[in-house]
């Protein structure tokens, strides 16, 4: 298992977070064994939360592997942001309202917010990190820079990747289905002209 | 006539262009602070009670909870910008549902959620008023029964829950009336809306090894951060730092603090690093939605379609606090004239008080709403008097020279060029087909002003040792591009190529006083103060270049950042050169700063009564026109704006695309104003505090057709002749859509928004009845 240099930074975090809950010594080598069931500590009221599941991860994510040992229940954006600092991905409402943490998982885009990692791995996982490639930024990227397709730009990472989810499986696409696929990325600043314009204009680039 | 410019006025790239479509930008919650404890807000579930006892006792007890503060622990500090009348936790008393009543520190959200479960709050239920109607009436239970001894910062005019009532007046009312052939008496409503940044607020904060508070935000001016924090807790501004992140937007929402003061409080309390960051639902029924109003309006008219006279009351619904509420509704009374020249006039605006969450800036700072009832009003005029709607507009637009509201003068007015253009590009017509029998279209048609010129801004120019250039303002971008646009003026001002200027991350620290990036002032203001600075460091370097030289500075000329002796070329010193002798052999570095603040010519007593009215002199008129065509589905009551042309007087434009997206981005924000935005409450208890249940304009909702256009009457007190954008886009929008469902429908709705329900009453009580569906 590939395991990077950031894992050993994250066993620490999480080491530290556990001390600071009250919950107990675990060691970093039962959290990297897998499922770990933190025993009370010295604490004389109960755990706060009981039956915290640890356990291993490993993501795919814009081609390189990461191994990680986190607790179930968390989301891909929130992992993303603060295990892998992938912060790109964005947080609007944390309940697949807004949009913001779309990201691409095989293929598809894909609201972060509301997939458990640990339901995704083996997957293939593209965030805003990913799309440059050797220093240049996706015909996407640029054509949001050309038609001033942002302004506030919290919402931009969601909106290119849903455009890119679109125009990797979509040629020559109509302004009518440009509109439905990002539909579901809400954009308050209003850039919505511009941004169809350079999903509209990045399709005849690629 | 100006000399062609190199930079302003051209579509350049903005400066944070790469890094935003990268995902590089660092928003609030981007910067790791890990070592931050958690912080999380107690809050009302009453809207109007005394707080009897706040028992924190068992919460403290939770393993991980650090602090727990809680109002009475805090000094007696009131904040607001107008009336300092909210403390950063309610005290003694809570005024709404969702107010803070107590902040926990915790080493983890779960220790914290926790926490918040086990603080105790004992109430005793006060009635509650909850319009402004029921907070009108005699007798009516008193938000703040101390009103009178709050500081104010102007002199306000209070009576009751009204917090601030201001008053224009000019002419004689009763003898425009008399004179008028015609008199019009409508009403209209408005309601509340969020500005829904789609960046969530937060704050860390820290006390320092020196004692100083450190606040990391998101906000919309650190200066005001700094000074609410400064006057709830009564400590000296010098002992606040504020540092900003990228902003994910605000729209007025993050002028006035959100949680750094709460996020200080705690700091404080604990010792330790805390972080605050709203959930989106606290967003909804903590944040500061535009105030809900009740607009009547009184108008008199001659035959031919001038305006004689023309009276309006505005009743602004605040919240259980002031906040900007009375320099909104100020600022209401100042634009509820219209563009228009009318000899009589008597605006009455109150702000009054009641037990809903606090209401606060929202793009367009109480003009919304009088745009919307005014505008709808003259398409009633116009319709009676048998004029095409833009017809009666010019026959009373405003020109450059005539005089606004309270005795200023507009020095530059492109109304009519608005007017023409958004008319020719939309296709203004009155005759509209629709597309199917169960299907109406129609047009409508509303003008606007505003203003671009208000208070103070400060800027620091300094050259770099290699010549390059540092630019310190206080203007926070929050998405409207004023890195981009202040660049453009200081590279255009010093002959410099905008790459060779870096425009400084705001920190309260070092960033120049500004009051913020809001009220469409940023270009105008800000940039006047950059202009200046610019220019100064532009002044110092010939000045170094005439002793280096052994000139005098009049005989030097600046070429492609060299600065050199006219006629004999070869004599010169390049930026480069000039950075570095000031810096180690003559001169010392060189520092340049502007400053700049809107302070006259002001209203003019002899011709208008003006009282309780909380600002001075504003400036730069700018002016817009919106025409849309809309389609009503007669069945469903559903209107579909089809096509828009939105025409703004924003004098030069510094970045015309930036310009079209301000327009473009306003006009969508209107759309949902105009046809389904609502913040609901019931009890004082927000109903909708999501996205699911409260809409927002998507992609698919703004009409495919839209243009944008851009009429550049030139202020000149403008730099470089530019005035301003930000809030104009939507200002016009809910009254040109209003208008054309009205056209579509031949029934006029006064009450936004504009929902498929009051579509169908309007239609059943025109028609008495529905018609009944047609047979396939």
């Amino acid at each position: 298992m590939a395991t990077t240099k950031g894992d050993e930074r994250l066993r620490m975090s999480r080491r530290s977070f556990l001390k600071g809950m009250g919950v107990g010594a675990a060691t970093s080598t039962a959290l990297a064994t897998g499922l770990v069931k933190p025993r009370a500590g010295k604490a004389a009221v109960p755990p706060l939360v009981e039956g915290l599941s640890y356990v291993p991860v490993e993501l795919k994510i814009n081609g390189r592997r990461y191994a990680l040992t986190i607790e179930a229940r968390r989301t891909l954006a929130d992992v993303l942001r603060t295990e892998l600092n992938l912060t790109g991905t964005k947080i609007g409402c944390d309940r697949a309202e807004c949009g913001a943490c779309t990201v691409i998982v095989d293929g598809r885009a894909m609201y972060g917010c509301s997939l458990l990692a640990v339901n995704v791995q083996g997957r293939e996982i593209e965030t805003i990190e990913g799309l440059a490639k050797n220093g240049r930024l996706h015909p996407l990227q640029e054509a949001f820079i050309e038609y001033d397709a942002y302004q506030c730009g919290f919402c931009t990472p969601g909106q290119i990747l849903a455009g890119k989810a679109f125009l990797d499986k979509k040629k020559s696409p109509t302004l009518a289905e440009v509109k439905q696929a990002l539909s579901g990325n809400i954009c308050r600043c209003g850039a919505y002209h511009h941004i169809f314009e350079a999903v509209l204009a990045a399709a005849k680039k690629l | 006539m100006p000399t062609p410019l190199a930079v302003v006025g051209t579509s350049v790239v903005k400066v944070d262009a790469a890094e935003k479509v990268s995902g590089r930008s660092r928003y609030f919650d981007d910067v790791p602070h890990r070592d931050a404890l958690v912080g999380k807000v107690l809050w009302s579930r009453q809207p109007h009670a005394r707080l009897v006892n706040i028992e924190r006792s068992r919460a403290l007890r939770v393993p991980g909870v650090k602090a727990i503060v809680i109002g009475a622990d805090l000094p007696d500090g009131l904040m607001g910008p107008f009336i300092k009348d909210e403390p950063i936790l309610a005290k003694g008393v809570t005024r709404f549902v969702g107010e803070p009543l107590a902040l926990v520190a915790a080493c983890s959200d779960e220790a914290a959620a926790e926490a918040l479960q086990l603080i105790e709050v004992e109430y005793e239920e006060l009635p509650a008023v909850f319009t402004a109607e029921d907070a009108l009436r005699p007798g009516a239970p008193l938000l703040h029964p101390d009103l009178a001894s709050y500081v104010k910062i102007y002199e306000a005019v209070q009576e009751g829950n009204v917090c601030s009532h201001t008053t224009f007046a000019e002419g004689d009312l009763d003898a425009g009336f008399a004179e008028a052939d015609e008199v019009f008496e409508d009403t209209f409503t408005t309601q509340r809306v969020h500005q829904t940044y789609l960046e969530r607020s937060g704050a860390v904060v820290e006390v320092d090894a020196g004692g100083r508070l450190v606040v990391w935000s998101n906000t919309q001016s650190v200066h005001l951060t700094q000074i609410r924090i400064a006057e709830a807790l009564l400590i000296p501004q010098s002992k606040i730092h504020v540092i900003n992140s990228r902003v994910g937007g605000g729209f007025g929402g993050r002028m006035e603090p959100t949680v750094q003061p709460m996020a200080a409080a705690l700091a404080l309390k604990c010792g330790k690093k805390v972080k605050l960051y709203l959930s989106r639902d606290e967003e909804f029924t903590f944040g500061k939605p535009r105030h809900s109003s009740r607009i009547d309006i009184k108008t008199g008219v001659k035959r031919d379609g001038r305006l004689t006279a023309k009276q309006v009351r505005l009743i602004y619904n605040t919240g259980a606090y002031a906040d900007d509420g009375p320099g909104i509704a100020g600022f209401g009374a100042m634009m509820a004239r219209g563009p228009y020249n009318i000899p009589h006039v008597r605006i009455d605006a109150y702000c009054v008080y009641t037990n809903l969450p606090k209401s606060g800036a929202f793009r367009g700072f109480g003009n919304p709403q009088a745009t919307f009832a005014s505008e709808s009003q003259l398409d009633l005029i116009a319709e009676r008097l048998r004029l095409d709607p833009i017809e009666l507009r010019l026959r009373n637009a405003v020109q450059t020279g005539d005089t606004a509201l309270g005795g200023q003068r507009y020095t530059s007015v492109g109304l009519r060029r608005c007017f023409e253009q958004a008319a020719a590009r939309a296709g203004w017509r009155r005759v509209s087909a629709s597309s199917s029998p169960t299907k109406r279209r129609g047009m409508g048609v509303a003008a606007m002003h505003h203003i671009s010129g208000l208070l103070s801004a400060g800027a620091f120019v300094k050259i770099n040792e290699d010549g390059t250039v540092g630019l310190v303002a206080g203007a926070v971008d929050i998405g409207q591009g004023c890195e981009t646009v202040l660049t453009q003026i200081a590279a255009e001002e010093l002959g410099v190529p905008m790459s060779d200027i870096h425009y400084a991350a705001i920190d309260s620290d070092t960033a120049p006083f500004n009051w913020g990036t809001a009220g469409s002032r940023t270009t105008f203001t800000v940039g006047n103060a950059v202009r200046l600075a610019a220019g100064d460091a532009r002044r110092q370097l010939l000045a170094l270049a005439a002793k280096t030289l052994e000139v005098s500075p009049d005989d030097l000329e600046t070429v492609d950042r060299t600065v050199r002796v006219k006629g004999s070329p070869q004599r010169a010193l390049s930026y480069r050169d000039l950075g570095a002798i000031s810096h180690w052999v003559s001169g010392g570095p060189i520092l340049a700063k502007g400053s700049f603040i809107v302070d006259g010519p002001g209203f003019d007593p002899k011709r208008a009564v003006l009282r309780g009215f909380p600002f001075g002199p504003l400036t730069a008129y700018i002016f817009g026109v919106h025409v849309v065509e809309v389609e009503v589905d007669v069945e469903t009551g559903e209107v579909k704006v089809l096509k828009a042309a939105a025409a703004h007087d924003v004098g030069r434009a510094i970045n015309p695309t930036v310009v079209e997206g301000q327009i473009e981005g306003g006009f969508a924000q209107g759309l949902g104003y105009a046809l389904f935005e609502e913040l609901c409450t019931e009890g004082g208890q927000t109903l909708n505090p999501s996205f699911i249940d409260y809409k927002i304009p998507s992609i698919l909702d703004v009409p495919e057709e839209m243009t944008a256009i851009i009429v550049e009457e030139e202020d000149p007190h403008g730099p470089f002749g530019a005035k301003g954008v930000g809030e104009p886009g939507l200002v016009a929008t809910a009254a040109a859509i209003a208008n054309a469902v009205s056209h579509a429908l031949g029934v006029r709705l006064r009450d936004l928004p504009l929902t498929p329900e009051r579509v169908l009453a309007a239609l059943e009580a025109k028609q008495g009845t529905l018609s009944p569906p047609r047979a396939p």
